[in-house]
């Protein structure tokens, strides 16, 4: 018999197909993972912060470095320089006279060497004058009226954080020009003058009135007249400190204050001689040493009481000093001087506690000159009358907030307690400035809480390519030895762009992504160029690799709120 | 001290040089893990452990084939951490097509899948297969060692983490000496792994003399990056070895997977190199040397060689050999005239 095939349509075929259940492991749709909110697993969350880099905790001045160096190496030197300006009106002479406490807390030290922020920072400032850039600010002008006593460093960064801030300044100066004492102290083979005419040409452009060769006497008087609803001093410490020395001749003795300011103001260089002995271990006494040497003298000793480690001076002063030759004879002191100009001296030697004391031995040194670097101190005199100030230790009392004991007067710089440098005084002017705003409101000034400090084991310096500092080319020994040309040279272009861009941004993000791509769980959002990033706490395991693998310290863990 | 010429000085990106990526590097230059459009091969959500290095190096590899491949890449996965946390049915993380093969025949699935393509006449669509070091070392060891001959063009990824982790952390062919693993307790004559067990696949791998093969470390992304781009130039067979540390198996803090995976490069035990055909063409060097020690201490599953007032120097010390013997061999801590900025 035949068997018929049994023939089965098309559509009894779907049918049956739609009958059929389909296995459980397959009954569900294929899902994203997203549905699996992660971020159920942590006990502790990342979180993006501030830190404040060593550099802008070291800066007297309280310059934003780390800021100004993130916009120089994008190449935006006007917005560097517009950010140097919110603290420090005075740029290209910072970069050559400050001592830069910045570099000696920088973390890069410990990578291979500090950045050398005064050389950017010198850069910036001679670009500023050169292009004529000006500061930009918005404010609202108030109707008070301050005045300022001395237009030093102090007085100056005081007119110009009080005009930015939109106060009428006017600064009597008692001597024939302004700058103080980095006209009067620091010579022109560090700091040439044009640099610093262009710098205070800018901030007396903004408005602010100066008087010279207008010396106060009665400061209180002087307010009441000219209407001023405060006042800030910044006379400095112009007074040299003298010694006793046995000498039938007292105008060979000079004192170095004045030897510099007459560098400045006489009409021809002050005459020291062809030998010279300057008795101080500070700088000013390396200054008026190499000075000297410029002016000719063929011999040029210094003389200090105490050892070489002892020594006030920088050590690159000193350094360049010797190498310009200058002679250094330490552990010594000079007893006398008789009348043909000899010098008698003693030498000196460190007992056990590290101090100097005398041998018994004696020397004689020719000289033509001697000039006494011995310290400065400050012409309290007219202040003195003041009812509430008190002076101690030489040095005008000023409150947290930069005012003395009459409300009002504020003071700041050399003649209050200070490390005497040019931007510990920029750094009080700024200080007092807001203290005077904030005063004039009638308010009381609330400083904002500092951020953590990023020190250097919050960084991961793996990331930061080697990269030797650049230094900045030097004049040589002969020139440096006849000329008052400036010692240091800048640096140019690209060096400076170099240089600002090894800078390690510490604690603060630069956007190099890392958190972005070390997450294993996808868990940080890319917000686009200048908004740095967002963490998906949905899906955050709390693992803490973006901590660790963050460059400059800029993500830290805390505890989950459980 | 790499020294920099002026043109040099002038491009120095510094902070930029070894991050993910660089404000100040165009966007050409940066890694793909910088870019915003990165395909995010392994999306968030998986179950991968805290800190899981498998999961960043199969998403590093991976987003690199996509932009390579423009999204034409099939991936095909052998059983394991990364098959496992990634797809939970019926949740999966991946973001490209993707299958899941036995545990010992992903080369050969891969193969297949090749054939297919070449039948069907595409082209432009990559074949990645990828495996741990168990599924690729031991297990699947005949189908690739057979992939590999048959010269497919298959692009093999293994995920080397040096135990079977996902099956609560056994000894694999990848584990290295003294480690401990639950069949390699640190008891009796030789604790831990035994010295002299093993195999080095990217050594096997070069005697294929397949077009190109590599190893690269979770740590060193461009180097990864710029392997993975170059495999995908070739056709053939090729095989890229990535070393991904694991927290929960190696014992250590998940906050130092990306830590250990460059202190494992830095202290030579695992040596970055590219071979063609059977010979080594170029090797990254070190940067800065370390002693094995700083890379053994962090892990517990080393814990043993640490014990309080009995380090085991001996051992330490072998382990110290292997490592200066890869130095020997690929020339690692030569000088570099020009840095790579």
């Amino acid at each position: 018999m035949k068997k018929r095939k049994k023939i089965i349509s098309k559509k009894a075929i779907e049918k049956e197909r739609k009958n059929i259940k389909k296995p459980f492991a397959i009954t569900l749709d294929v899902g994203s993972s997203l549905a699996n909110e992660t971020g159920s697993w942590r006990t502790e969350r990342p979180v993006y912060l501030d830190r404040l880099p060593p550099c802008n905790n070291a800066c007297p001045a309280g310059e934003n470095i780390q800021a100004w160096l993130y916009l120089a190496e994008e190449k935006d030197y006007q917005g560097a320089f517009q950010e140097i300006m919110k603290n420090n009106p005075m740029p290209a002479i910072h970069g050559r006279a400050c001592y830069h406490p910045c570099e000696t807390a920088c973390n890069r030290k410990d990578v291979d060497s500090a950045i050398n922020i005064h050389a950017v920072e010198r850069f910036i400032g001679d670009q500023a004058i050169k292009h004529s850039w000006i500061p930009k600010y918005n404010t609202k002008p108030s109707n008070k009226t301050i005045l300022i006593i001395g237009a030093g460093p102090s007085g100056l960064s005081a007119a110009y954080h009080l005009t930015r801030l939109g106060h009428k300044v006017t600064i009597y100066e008692a001597g024939p020009v302004a700058g103080g004492m980095m006209s009067f102290g620091i010579p022109a083979y560090r700091l040439p003058r044009d640099i610093i005419n262009a710098e205070v040409k800018r901030i007396l452009d903004m408005g602010v009135k100066l008087k010279l060769n207008h010396k106060v006497d009665n400061v209180v008087h002087d307010m009441k007249t000219g209407k001023f609803d405060a006042c800030f001093i910044a006379i400095g410490a112009h007074l040299a400190n003298r010694i006793n020395i046995p000498t039938p001749d007292t105008s060979k003795i000079l004192d170095a204050a004045g030897v510099l300011r007459e560098m400045e103001t006489g009409k021809n260089p002050p005459k020291l001689g062809r030998r010279v002995v300057v008795y101080g271990g500070g700088d000013t006494a390396v200054d008026v040493a190499r000075t000297a040497k410029r002016l000719g003298a063929e011999e040029t000793i210094i003389v200090y009481r105490s050892g070489r480690e002892q020594m006030k001076a920088h050590e690159f002063e000193v350094k360049e000093a010797l190498e310009e030759g200058v002679i250094l004879n330490w552990l010594t002191t000079i007893k006398e001087i008789d009348n043909s100009g000899s010098i008698k001296v003693e030498k000196m030697e460190l007992d056990n506690e590290g101090y100097p004391k005398p041998t018994g031995k004696f020397e004689t040194i020719e000289a033509d000159s001697m000039v006494l670097a011995l310290g400065q101190n400050v012409d309290t005199s007219f202040v003195e009358k003041v009812p509430g100030i008190k002076v101690s230790d030489k040095v005008v009392e000023v409150n947290s907030n930069m005012m003395t004991g009459y409300p009002g007067l504020f003071a700041g710089g050399d003649m209050v307690p200070s490390e005497r440098t040019i931007t510990v005084a920029v750094g009080h002017g700024k200080k007092a400035a807001r203290q005077i705003n904030t005063w004039l409101s009638g308010k009381t000034y609330k400083p904002l809480p500092k951020n953590e400090l990023a020190s250097f084991d919050k960084l991961n310096k793996w990331y930061y390519a080697d990269a030797p500092i650049t230094v900045q080319p030097q004049l040589d020994t002969i020139r440096r030895q006849t000329t008052f040309e400036e010692v240091l040279g800048g640096l140019d272009g690209s060096n400076a762009l170099y240089e600002a861009r090894r800078c390690l941004s510490c604690g603060n993000c630069f956007e190099c992504d890392n958190c972005y791509g070390v997450c294993p769980d996808n868990a940080v959002i890319k917000l686009g160029p200048d908004n740095r990033y967002k963490f998906n706490y949905d899906y955050c395991k709390g693992c803490g690799v973006c901590v660790k693998e963050c460059p400059c310290g800029a993500i830290k863990m805390i505890p989950e709120q459980i | 001290m790499t020294k920099l010429d002026s043109k040099q000085r002038v491009k120095f990106y510094q902070k930029g040089t070894f991050t993910v990526g660089n404000r100040l590097v165009n966007k050409k230059e940066r890694s793909v893990q910088a870019s915003m459009e990165r395909s995010n091969a392994i999306t968030s959500g998986h179950r991968a452990c805290q800190g899981c290095g498998e999961a960043l190096g199969a998403r590093y590899a991976l987003d690199t084939v996509m932009r390579i491949t423009k999204g034409k890449a099939i991936a095909c996965n052998a059983t394991g951490c990364l098959e496992v946390f990634t797809t939970p049915y019926p949740e999966t993380s991946w973001q490209l097509p993707w299958l899941h093969s036995l545990f010992g025949n992903t080369p050969a699935v891969a193969t297949g899948i090749a054939a297919a393509l070449k039948v069907k006449g595409k082209k432009d669509v990559r074949v990645i297969a990828q495996g741990g070091d168990g599924g690729t070392i031991d297990i699947g060891f005949g189908c690739l060692s057979g992939m590999f001959e048959r010269n497919d063009d298959v692009l093999y990824i293994c995920y080397d983490n040096e135990a079977y982790m996902n099956t609560g952390v056994q000894r694999s062919g990848a584990t290295p000496p003294t480690a401990r693993t639950a069949t390699t307790m640190p008891v009796g004559d030789e604790p831990g792994n035994v010295f002299g067990t093993g195999k080095n696949m990217s050594l096997i791998a070069m005697a294929h003399n397949i077009p190109y093969v590599a190893t690269a470390s979770v740590s060193n992304l461009h180097d990864l990056e710029k392997k993975v781009e170059k495999a995908m130039t070739y056709r053939g067979a090729r095989y890229i070895h990535i070393y991904v540390p694991c927290p929960l198996g190696w014992g250590h803090a998940s906050d130092i997977t990306i830590q250990l995976a460059r202190l494992v490069v830095d202290c030579a035990l695992f040596p970055l190199f590219e071979a063609e055909h059977g010979a080594v063409t170029s090797s990254t060097p070190i940067r800065k040397k370390v002693p094995v020690e700083e890379y053994l201490r962090p892990q517990r599953r080393f814990a043993h060689l640490f014990k309080k007032g009995a380090i085991d120097v001996e051992r330490i010390a072998k382990i110290q050999k292997m490592a200066d013997e890869n130095i020997k061999r690929f020339d690692l801590l030569r000088k570099e005239e020009e840095t790579t900025i």
